[in-house]
């Protein structure tokens, strides 16, 4: 189940775009279509550390399934979180566990994002999802 | 003789500037953070383990003394550099930070509860958490000095901190997160004559302007070698040294007694007391090229040039609109501190690198002065003595085209 037919959309329009401020764009596009968490549930508790910005992450199950809720308030990070959760979002632990987020990235021209040297935070947001599908 | 300031061919000393990111001239504007090593530098660092590496003090050949003989010819030039009154006062350590932690732990059991330690409000964590861990073990207060609205040290308030006769007062030279530089002889007179002992970071000012240890009359004067175009892993603690051999050594062992036994041990004398193990020799070896570098360049051109820069810089970002500058003054040295409308930091600092700028952007380990701002972070450029006019119009350019993607 994807997350969002605009979401599916947008990775596509990034894909495709051809120079970085396309791509940019169409990233904070994407990070638009995720609706924003009240501002009651950016708690400490709720962020995911490693970011410059700040980035927060709620997981839900049903059945064997895998649902997020997440925001930062940074724009690009919003959209790379979009990104992530259009692959993860309503996905089993199976699918999630063996979701190769490098391959994903780089399949987007933007695999220059998740090295643990960027402050984006992506590897941690991924790292964090991966944890709530394990357990 | 007047020494030649020809800026092309210093910036060709560069090695590092001279690549392309992503196709992209790389426009370095974040010397704050390290500044790039002319090659005189990198070759210093080569030739050392080339054809000098050994073990330094222990001049049982001639490697070893031909190392001991280079490694102590730059604890000369640093006492030069500074105008220290002994040689035996330059400890060399592994950066800034190094230095202030050696300080705040050698004089931890010379506080008792209740005394007062005063830091700046604008000061790199650096020059705070190692007060904070001295006050936790000995019940030491720390008091901020607060700031006025421009961002500079409020002195009335500061001289009221000063009649509660604070045992130690650490400030700062120039500011790493704005570029403030502050009145650091009128500062360091008056903790002294409240009687405090004074440590100043340097940090951000040894690379930009002249440093007389002196005339500051400071008790300890510390910065890194890799802000000064020199390699990384080699700091200094300069102090003064009545109270320099009163410190309680952070590291013990090698190299910093004078005799062992399992009965005791007896520490040796200065500088060796505070360099136990083998250091970073190579990193010292190439500050003292680093040194030679800078004090072969008419340092009046040099402080002319970079202040026509970053009043260049400062004037371009205003004018390009929906900028909030912070603390930017005319005296600032280095730095401007900024952000772009109520734009994410973070956002500005990923946009700018897909265009090869590097600056830096958070919250410039200056936590207390963003919280004092109300901001989360911010963006930072910051300029080497190599930057040139092209290096900023190419930054202007770049964030015109961010502004015209965010806003």
């Amino acid at each position: 189940m994807p997350l969002n037919d605009k979401v599916s959309q947008a990775v596509l329009a990034i894909q495709q775009a051809t120079n970085w401020q396309d791509k940019y764009r169409q990233i904070m596009l994407v990070g638009k279509v995720l609706a924003p968490l009240n501002e009651t549930f950016k708690v400490e508790a709720a962020q995911v550390k490693g970011c410059e910005s700040q980035a927060w992450l709620y997981h839900y199950q049903e059945a064997d399934k895998h649902f997020f809720c997440a925001d930062s308030d940074s724009r690009i990070v919003k959209g790379l979180i979009a990104i992530l959760l259009d692959a993860t979002h309503g996905k089993t632990s199976a699918e999630i566990t063996s979701f190769d987020l490098e391959r994903y990235f780089s399949h987007l021209g933007l695999s220059g994002q998740l090295s643990p040297s960027r402050t984006n935070g992506v590897t941690a947001l991924a790292n964090a999802i991966k944890q709530f599908a394990a357990t | 003789m007047t020494k030649a300031f020809e800026h092309d061919a210093i910036r060709a000393q560069f090695p590092t500037l001279s690549q392309q990111i992503d196709g992209q001239t790389l426009c370095y504007l974040d010397t704050a953070a390290t500044s790039q090593k002319p090659q005189s530098v990198i070759n210093a660092v080569n030739q050392y383990y080339q054809l000098n590496n050994a073990n330094v003090h222990r001049a049982a050949h001639q490697l070893s003394a031909r190392a001991t003989r280079d490694y102590e010819a730059v604890r000369s030039q640093v006492q030069g550099f500074i105008n220290s009154n002994r040689v035996d006062e330059i400890i060399f350590t592994h950066g800034t930070t190094e230095s202030i932690n050696m300080v705040a732990h050698g004089l931890t059991a010379q506080f008792d509860k209740d005394d007062i330690i005063l830091v700046d409000t604008a000061a790199h964590h650096a020059n705070i958490v190692p007060w904070q861990q001295l006050a936790k073990q000995t019940g030491a207060i720390i008091k901020p000095i607060p700031l006025n609205d421009d961002l500079t040290i409020d002195v009335d308030a500061y001289e009221q901190l000063l009649s509660l006769a604070p045992k130690l007062v650490a400030l700062t030279h120039v500011t790493n997160a704005l570029g403030t530089v502050n009145p650091i002889i009128e500062l360091t007179q008056k903790a002294k004559q409240a009687g405090a002992i004074t440590l100043v970071d340097g940090a951000q000012a040894i690379a930009h302007f002249a440093i007389d240890v002196q005339q500051i009359g400071c008790d300890f004067y510390v910065f890194s070698g890799h802000k000064m175009y020199g390699p990384t892993g080699v700091g200094i603690l300069y102090g003064r040294y009545q109270i320099l051999d009163t410190l309680t050594p952070m590291l013990t062992g090698g190299e910093m007694i004078k005799t062992v036994s399992f009965n005791g041990t007896e520490f040796g004398s200065l500088p060796n007391k505070l360099e136990a193990g083998t250091p970073a020799i190579s990193a010292v070896i190439g500050l003292g090229a680093a040194i030679s570098f800078m004090s072969d360049l008419p340092s009046d051109l040099v402080e002319q040039h970079e202040q026509t820069l970053l009043h260049y810089l400062q004037q371009q970002l205003d004018q390009l609109g929906d900028i909030s500058l912070y603390g930017a003054g005319p005296n600032n040295v280095g730095v401007v501190a900024f952000n772009l409308a109520g734009e994410h930091h973070q956002d500005v600092g990923i946009l700018l690198d897909q265009q090869g700028i590097a600056v830096r952007c958070g919250h410039h380990c200056a936590m207390p002065l963003m919280q004092h701002l109300n901001l989360k972070g911010c963006c930072r450029a910051s300029i080497g003595l190599y930057n040139n006019k092209q290096d900023i119009d190419l930054f202007i350019d770049a964030l015109r085209k961010v502004k015209e993607l965010l806003l």
